[in-house]
């Protein structure tokens, strides 16, 4: 049985990621981490693509993980886990093993949408029994804040710095949530550690879902947001208040939105605190600023129509 | 009792990975492997195997996958060639870095560019680095063997390495010549049930494949990959010795012909061999003592036992079916390296042939032959290193 | 401890001990001290949930203090205190201070 989703249920499961992990402080992906897993109420094998959360968690003889877990590379953390997964199939069909096994693959968005990308989809077209989760924080964070294709437009990175004739990325970020379901695969979720009951929700739902699933997590990096380590919880919660991350899952091609915000904030007070788009707030910049403004204005009514159509 | 058969190249590894039946394989089709593994998805679609396959789309995750399905515990298996393989590269690394006993043949073909898809041996030798261990195979028959060795020897609990099973592009993978199978039950007991080590779904110990390792300790790590090599040449000889009581057919870590009291000597990989056998047989009935060396473990070289082997030759000549462009070919390198320890060296010269597919003639290795003639006699060698069997 | 030499190392590259970045004691990493003030704690478990490296104790549905051996002292608990009547549960505090 699926534990009762209240926190005081929850504290009484054991810690499955543990403390110890070298995470930034206040970082917002072991949030995400420690949610899903908490949510998972079977025995787990993790497949982790290389990253921030990867090399913070498994160091030497030190690991964070309390389950099975794999790391082989960057681009291919959805193709190790089909491969535990198939492996763990055939054991069964013949009669070695007999355990009921989740497998839950962690990338980044580097790891996701960028050079993972063909992985992941290979893996979901398969139809491999697995949730893979993006710990989405906008950029490749481990090797020092590059930009990525999940890189907010206007962001200030390292390799899209904002400089005085180039105002940061010019590009928008790519939609992979709504590429992933376009693979029609059974179930495609956006979820926001701000929203713990939500994402954990969406954690067991998809548990319950035999068949590939994708679950897109915004994950606060307070190093290359370049805003305060307490404010993780903050920004994801202004992300999903703003629009620019709304929560919603779309199930066997259904869009439901599942937490609507009660007054959509405009999005400057979810930039205002990120020192990545200080720039924006300068006067030149300022139709770069209603650019951005009008795209998440755009996504949101586009979402909206597909919820209510659906 | 052996089943004499008249098969390809190819036929025979899918026939040999039926009779292993393993658990896992990843399937993604390059010429000239691909219709080793299409025959292998007919038998899992026929339910001659219990293997479940992944349908990847990329070598590179094939490799992925294969390494994910042997953490977590079982026999797994692929095949490549070429651009499939060199895709693999990163993930080579990966899975003998974890000690993965993964099984692949690689039927061997040029690498681009320009394309070529005929056979050569640039994609395995690319691949020497990688922590595997190389079978090489002069026909069939003899790929069909290794394969079914490569099992015991890789999953060795001494080992526990993944191994390359190396096959001459269209030559051998798609020529049809006679050969012996074993029977299922044979090779079954042969390479015996599948034996776990650190398996990922031992949900009771969980464990972390694939740590963060920084300075105090991957120095460490690698020597400890290093010490492992040292041992596989026995494990091959066993195993060897165990297939020869089986099947009758002799295997060691490399093979000599007409070596033992030759003068001349030529050194060559896989199929070329044959060929070589031929023109070696012309020579020594003109009154010249010339013999061949054809390795078959070159991951790990046995440096001393081919210095050993070639010791009291005169003029060796070792032929490159790849280059590594701006040094010697890669065989000639290791051959040079094992013969650098000899107070009394052979005189050495390195040949590229047949890249590409180029068909490598008995003319070639008559060329070569006369060559070693001569130096054996002036004591001179004049070109080093040089190209066959090229148009100027 | 004597470090590792290579013939102490486990066959490949695998940890075999589960969760054993515990004994890794991340509390030194700490400027910032959060401090529980029990009184204006409502139990609501939210500095439990947010804290990114598992430092608030709970037992039996019930918060403890913090485990200051692995507090980073990033303050998302503070932010995200309730407390009781406008007044914190958790106030931070410079480290050695
Ligand atoms: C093939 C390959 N290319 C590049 C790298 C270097 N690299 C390691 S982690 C990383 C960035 C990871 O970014 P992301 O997936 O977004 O995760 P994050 O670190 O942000 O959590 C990069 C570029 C690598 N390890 N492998
Ligand atoms: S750099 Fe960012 S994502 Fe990486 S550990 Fe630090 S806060 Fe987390
Ligand atoms: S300050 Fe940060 S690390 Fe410490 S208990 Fe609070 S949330 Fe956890
Ligand atoms: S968040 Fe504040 S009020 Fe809630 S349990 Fe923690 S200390 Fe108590
Ligand atoms: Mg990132």
């Amino acid at each position: 049985m699926a534990t009762t989703l209240t926190l005081k249920e929850l504290s009484k499961k054991e810690d499955r990621f543990t403390h110890g992990h070298r995470m930034c402080s206040g970082c917002g992906a072991p949030i995400v981490v420690k949610i899903a897993l908490m949510a998972t109420d079977y025995p787990v094998v993790i497949s982790n693509a290389t990253g921030c959360l990867e090399v913070s968690s498994c160091i030497s003889e030190f690991t964070a993980w309390n389950v099975p877990w794999i790391h082989t590379a960057f681009e291919n953390a959805a193709a190790t886990l089909s491969g535990v997964e198939t492996m763990y199939r055939s054991l069964k069909k013949q009669g070695k093993f007999d355990r009921e096994v989740k497998f839950i693959a962690f990338g980044g968005d580097g790891g996701t949408y960028d050079i993972g990308f063909q992985s992941l989809s290979g893996a979901m077209e398969r139809g491999h029994d697995m949730i893979y989760i993006c710990y989405d924080n906008g950029a490749y964070m481990n090797t020092g804040i590059q930009r990525s294709s999940a890189t907010p437009l206007g962001a200030d990175t390292t390799t899209c710095p904002a400089g005085s004739v180039i105002p940061g990325k010019l590009r928008s970020r790519k939609n992979l949530t709504k590429i992933m379901a376009a693979h029609n695969i059974p179930y495609v979720a956006q979820a926001s550690p701000s929203h713990w009951q939500d994402l954990a929700k969406k954690i067991q739902k998809a548990h319950e879902i035999k068949g590939p699933k994708f679950i897109n997590v915004i994950a606060p990096c307070n190093r290359g947001w370049r805003s305060k380590t307490n404010d993780a919880i903050m920004l994801s919660r202004l992300a999903v208040n703003t629009c620019y991350w709304p929560l919603y899952e779309i199930e066997n091609g259904t869009t439901k939105i599942t937490v609507t915000p009660k007054q959509k904030l405009p999005i400057v007070d979810f930039l205002k605190p990120q020192g990545r788009f200080k720039h924006l707030f300068s006067p030149e910049n300022e139709g770069l600023l209603t650019q951005v403004q009008d795209e998440i204005d755009r996504e949101w009514e586009k979402l909206l129509k597909e919820a209510k159509t659906d | 009792m052996a089943k004499v058969v008249a098969v390809t190249g190819n036929e025979a590894c899918a026939n040999a990975l039926r009779q292993v039946n393993p658990d896992v394989c990843g399937i993604y089709p390059i010429t000239p492997q691909t219709d080793m593994m299409q025959r292998f998805a007919s038998y899992i679609a026929d339910g001659k195997v219990d293997t479940e396959s992944i349908l990847v789309e990329s070598e590179h995750s094939s490799m992925s996958a294969c390494i994910g399905a042997a953490a977590a515990g079982g026999r797994v298996v692929t095949a490549t060639s070429s651009q499939g393989l060199a895709l693999m590269w990163e993930m080579l690394h990966i899975a003998s870095g974890d000690r993965l006993p993964i099984i692949m043949p690689v039927v061997n073909r040029a690498l681009s560019a320009p394309l070529n898809i005929h056979g050569d041996h640039s994609d395995a030798m690319g691949a020497r680095d990688t922590g595997w261990i190389q079978l090489w195979s002069e026909n069939g028959q003899e790929a069909y063997d290794n394969t079914i060795q490569a099992f015991r020897i890789g999953e060795h609990m001494d080992i526990r390495l993944p191994v390359m099973v190396c096959l001459d592009g269209f030559i051998i993978s798609h020529s049809i010549e006679r050969m012996e199978y074993l029977e299922d039950q044979e090779v079954k007991d042969f390479v015996g049930p599948f034996k776990n080590f650190l398996p990922l779904l031992d949900l009771d110990k969980p464990k972390s494949y694939g740590p963060l390792i920084l300075t105090d300790l991957y120095h460490e790590y690698k020597r400890a990959q290093h010490e492992v090599m040292t041992k596989v040449k026995d494990v091959v000889l066993d195993v060897a010795k165990d297939f020869e009581k089986l099947s009758g057919r002799k295997y060691g870590i490399f093979e000599t012909y007409r070596l033992e009291d030759a003068d001349i000597a030529i050194v060559i990989l896989n199929s070329a061999a044959g060929t070589t056998k031929d023109v070696i047989d012309e020579f020594r009935n003109k009154g010249i003592e010339a013999g061949l060396l054809k390795p078959r473990l070159f991951r790990p070289f046995p440096f001393e036992e081919v210095a050993e082997a070639l010791k009291h030759v005169k003029a060796v000549c070792v032929m490159d079916r790849a280059d590594s462009f701006g040094g010697y070919g890669p065989l000639f390198m290791e051959v040079a390296s094992a013969l650098y320890p000899l107070e009394r060296k052979p005189l050495l010269l390195n040949k590229v042939y047949g890249l590409g597919g180029r068909d490598y003639l008995p003319s070639h290795a008559a060329q070569v032959l006369t060559e070693l003639h001569e130096i054996s006699r002036s004591g001179k060698v004049n070109v080093l290193k040089e190209y066959i069997g090229v148009r100027e | 401890m004597k470090p590792k030499g290579w013939k102490d190392l486990p066959p490949g590259s695998v940890v075999l001990e589960g969760g054993s970045a515990a004994k890794f004691k991340t509390g030194s990493w700490r400027a910032f001290r959060p401090i529980w003030k029990e009184e204006n704690c409502i139990q609501c478990l939210f500095c439990w949930i947010y804290c990114p490296d598992m430092a608030v104790k709970v037992k039996d549905g019930k918060r403890g203090d913090f485990d200051y051996d692995y507090c980073k002292g990033c303050g998302i608990c503070a932010l995200e205190c309730p407390g009781k009547k406008g007044q914190k549960a958790i106030v931070m505090t410079e480290e050695g201070k």
